[in-house]
């Protein structure tokens, strides 16, 4: 029932801030903190019993509709309660962040943010399909609006966009959801949604194929991969500071959370069939998102571009099918998240500030604001892949991964690194250092923005130096996760002779080497040396 | 006929009996509000009457009437269509000047009209029903005589609605002359076990379908509606795109099944053709539009077009799916229709975009119906309209009608384009038009109908429970 309390939470805080919100300025602020602050105690809660044998942690079974087979079936494991923990802390982060950034209709906001968040928290906990596509596309209602009435100059447009995208992308995924139920209501009889029903549901190759496919455009539009990542510049460039922060944070991890809980285990061998044409657009992504990301001169969008950057990395890790590479996902999921929900807030506070996301306008600017150039710095340098931060652990892990499975795409991934290492130079550069272009007259951060950055700042340190506990926590789930795929793999490698690129992913390993070493970063070093200089 | 007979034609009988109540009532005290309350408590009473004669049902009446659960289940959704209707008729009809009472015994004739066509057996009934709804509504139509295009709109409807009338008469004859008979079931009988239909009775049909389709506005007979839409009351309005098109999808449901016409694979084609352009036609026309109404008037083309698939699945799961589909349809209409009503005045209709600016920060109760109004017509969670159009589609999906299917889901994108557009209108910076306030009797509907979009959103499972017990053929 705690799963339940949790959405009930969300929703019930979401529709009081919105009724004191028309008499009151702050109490909305206060509740939605008390509302998040509430659901992260109750998840942190479940920390310490995450590394329990069990299938799941929780697992709430309740009948919603059952003459349709669907019922409201809520689970948390270790994959969904990072997840979870992740989407509550970045909540609290940006009610705190719009506190004198939103300052028309605060009711509304908040009650779009809550609502958004509920439905992030429902994708990440359904294991009912129908029930998923219900909070999938719920969260697109508020945040649509949220872009439509609190966002910059061409709001209407992207927020246009960004809903017609998702949308035609999540419609496809229905029409999968439902060709699913009556592949597996033929078989068995069993006409139902549930996720462990349809897990293993037996399928003509070509069925499974145009399945998958639905589900991926979903997943791949959220993500996103590039030819369909278009909607994603606008939507965060026009979006407020919160909605860009939960954006890029959250809602695109909607996205790679839908590929590790339900393409992988759900398509095994579809998955593999399909890899290279994953890792392959995982690596376009990386290397066209950074240099886009380059040719930016808007600060925002720029940041957006380097999400397009980052999320390739995790298209390239789903589809490596190794435990190595998982975590780098995990991981990446996270530091991306925090690093670039940052540097999102930092433009915010910078475009209060100075009016203008023009970075040609902007120079010299550590002089004035010297905390505010060290935030910037260390999230630069975090976006770039310094060691110690948490998106080097990431992206390390990815690329052993990717290299286990695939040479070529591993090394050519390397290669954004040194991308992104200009184009996140550059923001410093050109914001920060350099010469004055305006003289303009601002002010550092505030005690309120200090405490924002210095949390964020812990936590993609602490990520970076102890990735231990996250890996930990998400470990059981992804192990279930691939051994479930490799089962399936290999039973089909079996029975037909496959190329050789399914033989290197389906290869045996030991998974207890690989973590051990990614316990701390030191050694973590060591193989990424010694993996780098293999093909070499 | 029997006592029995006239126990299972109770709630027909309030529905006759009303208006000539209403009509005493004027030409004793013309009073508005006693004729209104009248009219309320009569459709409740004929609405409660369902349970009472549910028990004794199904029940036929030789040869016109078959009274069972499927056609009792359509009435009550007739009634209380028609009753959220009359609710919020209140305030636009209280602002029209001179006679106004008139209108409440219209729109009881209609509604008897449209409840005779879910009984309907036979041609005789059939056509009764459909004249007596029709000719109702080129009256409710014109109703405010001062305005040149609602007397246009009427005049418009009144030569379209008989040409088609007379297509459907004509299908009739040419189904008589092949059967011998008028009676549904008894042309089943007569039809024989096998599939092939003549000429002379596919030829029928196809009349029929010329009748039928413009009734539910179906491409390409759809030309009368968004003049129509646009020129008669907004109450109306929502009237003829709910209870007149639920009425008739009630007979075709019937008919078409009875007859198997999903069988046939010349009806099947047709079907499929008609309901795929109805669904195009509708929402491309819909997306230029500036007039609300007209624009409603498209999107209940495209409604009317993704409903008519159920007609192919030649399944009792098909007719539930469209049974919940007509509900929640129709509490997403009126919702629709009933906020322009309430907002309209007597001297300006509030059916331009630009009536619609900023309405969310001034009236937010009103806007929020109307919001949840179209994010159930584009079929978004959390609304009556996205289970309903997952119902169909996974309806459609067992039946294997993956065109058909597919054709819906693009037009979902297509609609939800235009619905997209009316929402940011609502949520931009306020406009300067001055807003009407609301009675009562206004807010009670508004509520009714947000609720009903919620609770058929969120918990749909106990309708869908009822609609299979009680609904098959």
């Amino acid at each position: 029932m705690i799963l339940i309390y949790l959405l009930v939470i969300l929703l019930a805080g979401a529709f009081l801030a919105w009724i004191t919100g028309k008499s009151h300025h702050v109490l909305p602020r206060i509740i939605s903190l008390v509302v998040l602050s509430i659901d992260l105690i109750i998840v942190l809660h479940y920390l310490q019993s995450a590394h329990s044998d069990k299938d799941w942690l929780v697992d709430v079974k309740l009948d919603w509709i059952p003459a349709l087979g669907i019922s409201l079936h809520l689970a948390l494991d270790g994959l969904s309660l990072v997840m979870l923990i992740l989407t509550f802390f970045l909540g609290i982060i940006s009610v705190i962040i719009s506190w004198k950034e939103i300052d028309s209709k605060t009711g509304f906001f908040h009650f779009n943010l809550l609502l958004i968040l509920a439905g992030i928290t429902g994708v990440f906990l359904s294991l009912d399909l129908f029930l998923f596509y219900f909070f999938w596309e719920l969260m697109l209602v508020p945040m649509y609006f949220l872009i439509g009435i609190w966002g910059h100059e061409n709001r209407t447009a992207a927020s246009n966009k960004f809903f017609l995208y998702t949308q035609a992308s999540g419609l496809l995924m229905f029409i999968s959801i439902i060709a699913l139920y009556f592949v597996h209501g033929r078989a068995t009889g069993i006409y139902s949604f549930d996720y462990l029903q349809l897990l293993g549901t037996n399928m003509h190759d070509s069925t499974a194929m145009l399945i998958m496919l639905g589900f991926l455009a979903a997943f791949l539009v959220k993500l996103p991969v590039v030819p369909l990542h278009n909607w994603l510049p606008d939507a965060h460039t026009e979006a407020p500071t919160a909605g860009s922060l939960i954006l890029a944070a959250l809602l695109l991890k909607t996205g790679a959370y839908g590929l590790l809980r339900f393409i992988v285990p759900l398509f095994p061998s579809e998955a593999v069939t399909f890899a290279p044409i994953g890792m392959l657009l995982g690596v376009i992504g990386i290397l066209y998102g950074a240099k886009l990301a380059f040719a930016q001169t808007d600060l925002k969008r720029l940041v957006a571009y380097t999400s397009v950057s980052h999320m390739g990395f995790v298209i390239l890790g789903v589809f490596s099918f190794n435990e190595i590479a998982y975590q780098g996902v995990v991981i990446q999921m996270i530091a991306h998240g925090i690093s670039t929900g940052a540097l999102f807030i930092l433009v915010g506070q910078l475009y209060e500030r100075v009016h203008t996301r023009d970075i040609n306008k902007m120079g010299g600017l550590w002089d004035k604001v010297p905390v505010m150039g060290a935030i910037g710095l260390i999230f630069s340098m975090a976006s770039l892949g310094l060691p110690g931060l948490g998106n080097f652990i990431a992206e390390l892990l990815i690329l052993i991964g990717a290299f286990k499975a695939n040479v070529l795409m591993s090394c050519l991934a390397s290669l954004g690194l040194i991308a992104a290492t200009v184009y996140s130079l550059r923001i410093v550069q050109k914001v920060f250092l350099g010469n004055k272009n305006t003289d303009w007259k601002m002010n550092d951060l505030t005690l309120r923005e200090k405490v924002v950055s210095a949390s964020l700042v812990i936590a993609i340190l602490w990520l970076g130096l102890f990735p231990k506990p996250v890996l930990e926590t998400a470990k059981p789930a992804l192990l279930k996760t691939l051994k479930n795929q490799k089962e399936i793999t290999l039973e089909n490698k079996l029975n037909n002779t496959y190329n050789a690129h399914l033989t290197l992913s389906t290869q045996p390993f030991s998974t207890t080497k690989y973590t051990k070493k990614a316990q701390s970063t030191q050694s973590s070093n060591l193989i990424s040396l010694r993996s780098l200089c293999t093909p070499l | 006929m029997t006592e029995q007979d006239f126990l299972c034609l109770t709630p027909f009988l309030i529905i006759a009996i009303a208006p000539v109540v209403i009509m005493i009532v004027i030409s004793i005290l013309r009073n508005y509000n006693v004729v209104y309350g009248f009219s309320v408590l009569s459709l409740l009473a004929a609405f409660g009457s369902i349970f009472f004669i549910l028990p004794s049902v199904p029940h036929t009446i030789e040869p016109l009437f078959i009274i069972d659960k499927f056609s009792l289940f359509f009435v009550g959704i007739i009634i209380i269509s028609a009753l959220l209707v009359t609710l919020v008729s209140y305030d636009y009809i209280k602002r029209i000047e001179g006679v106004r009472e008139e209108y409440y015994i219209v729109l009881f004739t209609s509604t008897l009209g449209a409840v005779l066509l879910t009984v309907a057996n036979h041609f005789i009934l059939f056509w009764l029903g459909i004249e007596t709804l029709s000719i109702s509504l080129y009256i409710l139509i014109a109703f405010q005589r001062s305005k040149s295009n609602s007397i246009e709109a009427g005049i418009k409807y009144l030569i379209l609605a008989s040409v088609s009338s007379a297509f459907l008469l004509f299908g009739m004859a040419l189904i008589y002359t092949a059967f011998g008979t008028m009676q549904f079931c008894a042309m089943l009988a007569a039809l024989g076990t096998g599939n092939k239909l003549s000429p002379l009775i596919l030829s029928g049909f196809g009349m029929m379908m010329v009748g039928i389709g413009f009734k539910l506005a179906l491409v390409p007979f759809h030309m009368w509606t968004p003049d129509v839409y646009q020129g008669a009351p907004a109450p109306v309005s929502a009237y003829i795109a709910t209870v007149s098109k639920g009425a008739v999808m009630a007979v075709l449901i019937r008919f078409f099944f009875t007859m198997k016409g999903f069988d046939n694979q010349y009806l099947f084609v047709a079907i499929s053709g008609i309901a795929i352009l109805s669904m195009f036609v509708g929402n491309i026309l819909a997306i230029g539009q500036k007039s609300l109404k007209r624009l409603l008037g498209y999107s209940s083309i495209a409604n009317m077009g993704y409903l008519i698939i159920i007609l192919l699945t030649g399944s009792n799961k098909g007719i539930q799916a469209s049974v919940f589909y007509v509900i929640a349809y129709f509490i997403t209409t009126i919702g629709a229709f009933g906020v322009i009503s309430l907002l309209s005045t007597m001297e300006y209709e509030a059916d331009k975009m630009e009536d619609f600016k900023g309405l969310f920060w001034k009236r937010p109760g009103i806007a929020i119906v109307f919001t949840l109004a179209l994010l159930s017509l584009a079929g978004i969670p959390l609304t009556a309209g996205f289970i309903a159009k997952f119902y169909i589609i996974l309806e459609g999906m067992k039946a294997g009608l993956m065109i058909l299917v597919i054709s819906l889901i693009i037009n979902s994108v297509i609609g939800l384009y235009y619905y997209l557009r009316i929402i940011t209108t609502l949520f931009s910076t306020a406009g300067e038009t001055k807003l009407p306030d609301l009675s009562l009797s206004g807010n009670i509907s508004l509520a009714i109908i947000a609720s009903g979009i919620l609770i058929l959103g969120i918990y749909p499972g106990w309708l869908i429970d009822i609609i299979v017990r009680l609904v098959s053929l």
